[in-house]
């Protein structure tokens, strides 16, 4: 397991409007593209050789499947930031503002009485 | 020597510029209350007329990232670029350039090393919504220079909350001894209980009220031993995953002292509570 990995991931993707388009369009390419070629990326000419994602991790990040990577540990800001980005406007025309974050937190609530997955990395 | 002539804490709540400048038919009821008592709290910081502002806040993932995470970080450089594409994306915040003061962060830098905080530094820090929310709220007219100092809130482990309090203390006595004539407030946000991306989150209060209610009361009161009796990181997570951001106050309660607050505010929001302190150093107080 690399929830570090998971968080570059989350991380990389986020903050770039180019990557964010192409994993929502095509989540199951881009996850690959992204193992391919900018998971490794460390500046313009390094590469790093030592990650690499899990079957589990994988899927889940192919899957937007947030509370599998809540269930691993991925950081929460990260991973709540995320699928904001690709769900939060489709969510808000059709129910309205928060609908989105509230759907996010029911899905979660066996978690709410038990100590959660640590992010620590 | 230079002069500390208020101490703001507050919450940083990303929403309240997009929550207030909306078509008022769109906005949610709270908008216009939120609005006035942001306002009021403005005023506690213009009427001390500051020329610098040191400004705490805690980069969430934006320019800082778990291959090279510092717990404290001051940015020294001639000025600083603000908000990041997803800050824009997700909370409507426009970009900004702050003026930084690079021979007072030079000074503080220095000082705090010598207070045994080896804190790392940036010549090139992108600042994010932690500080310009601030900005937004309490100096919207964005005309101050700012040393920037960020703390890790997010990326465990996390300093003790004693070793915040005391990088308060030691942030105060640096403020005290910077060799100018310049008039300086401290400025930091961070949260009472907060959950995110969790089972808690966006409910109609903040995840554990009680709390916030009680935190409230020993920041008003000033109140530290309180605070470091009863608040550990393990307490924090459980009052909230993202509770941690309530280090931030406790360290800004370093920088005024264990004094009580001259000014107190807050405001019940859907799923967090908003608070508003303001500390004047005593000698000056009216």
């Amino acid at each position: 397991m690399s929830k570090y990995y998971v968080n570059k991931f989350l991380f990389t993707v986020d903050r770039d409007p180019e990557y964010l388009k192409r994993y929502i369009e095509d989540p199951k390419s881009f996850v690959a593209t992204w193992e391919q070629s900018i998971g490794p990326r460390l500046n313009d000419a390094e590469r790093s050789t030592v990650n690499s994602l899990t079957e589990a991790e994988r899927q889940a990040l192919v899957n937007h499947d947030y509370v599998a990577l809540f269930e691993m540990g991925a950081h929460f800001f990260l991973n709540l930031t995320m699928y904001i980005g690709i769900y939060d406007e489709p969510y808000m025309e059709k129910s309205g503002p928060l609908s989105f974050q509230r759907e996010f937190a029911a899905k979660l609530q066996h978690w709410r009485d038990k100590d959660y997955p640590s992010v620590e990395t | 020597m230079a002069q500390l002539v208020a101490t703001l804490a507050s919450t940083h709540h990303p929403f309240y510029l997009k929550a207030t400048t909306m078509p008022p038919e769109q906005q949610m009821p709270q908008a216009p209350e939120w609005k006035r008592k942001v306002e009021a709290y403005r005023e506690t910081l213009a009427r001390t007329k500051p020329d610098i502002l040191v400004m705490i806040g805690s980069d969430h993932f934006h320019q800082i990232f778990l291959d090279n995470c510092p717990q404290f970080l001051i940015g020294k450089a001639p000025r600083y670029d603000a908000t990041f594409y997803n800050e824009e994306r997700e909370f409507g915040i426009p970009k900004y350039v702050l003026e930084g003061d690079e021979a007072m962060s030079r000074f503080m830098h220095q000082h705090l090393m010598d207070q045994d905080f080896d804190f790392a530094f940036s010549n090139e820090l992108k600042i994010d919504h932690s500080i310009i929310c601030p900005i937004i709220t309490v100096r919207p007219q964005n005309d101050l220079p700012v040393v920037p100092i960020y703390t890790n809130i997010f990326a465990p482990p996390l300093p003790s909350p004693r070793r915040f309090y005391n990088l308060g203390r030691a942030i105060r006595k640096a403020i005290d001894d910077y060799p100018s004539d310049k008039r300086v407030a401290a400025i930091g946000t961070g949260h009472l209980s907060l959950e995110l991306g969790g089972p808690r989150q966006f409910m109609e209060t903040g995840p554990d009220p009680v709390f916030d209610r009680q935190a409230i009361e020993w920041l008003r009161n000033g109140d530290i031993e309180a605070i470091l009796d009863n608040v550990s990181h393990e307490s924090m997570i459980k009052s909230g995953n993202a509770t941690q951001g309530f280090l931030n106050f406790i360290l800004m309660l370093g920088v005024a002292g264990p004094e009580n607050a001259d000014y107190v505010d807050n405001l019940d929001l859907f799923h967090t509570m908003e608070a508003y302190f303001t500390w004047y150093p005593k000698e000056q107080a009216a």
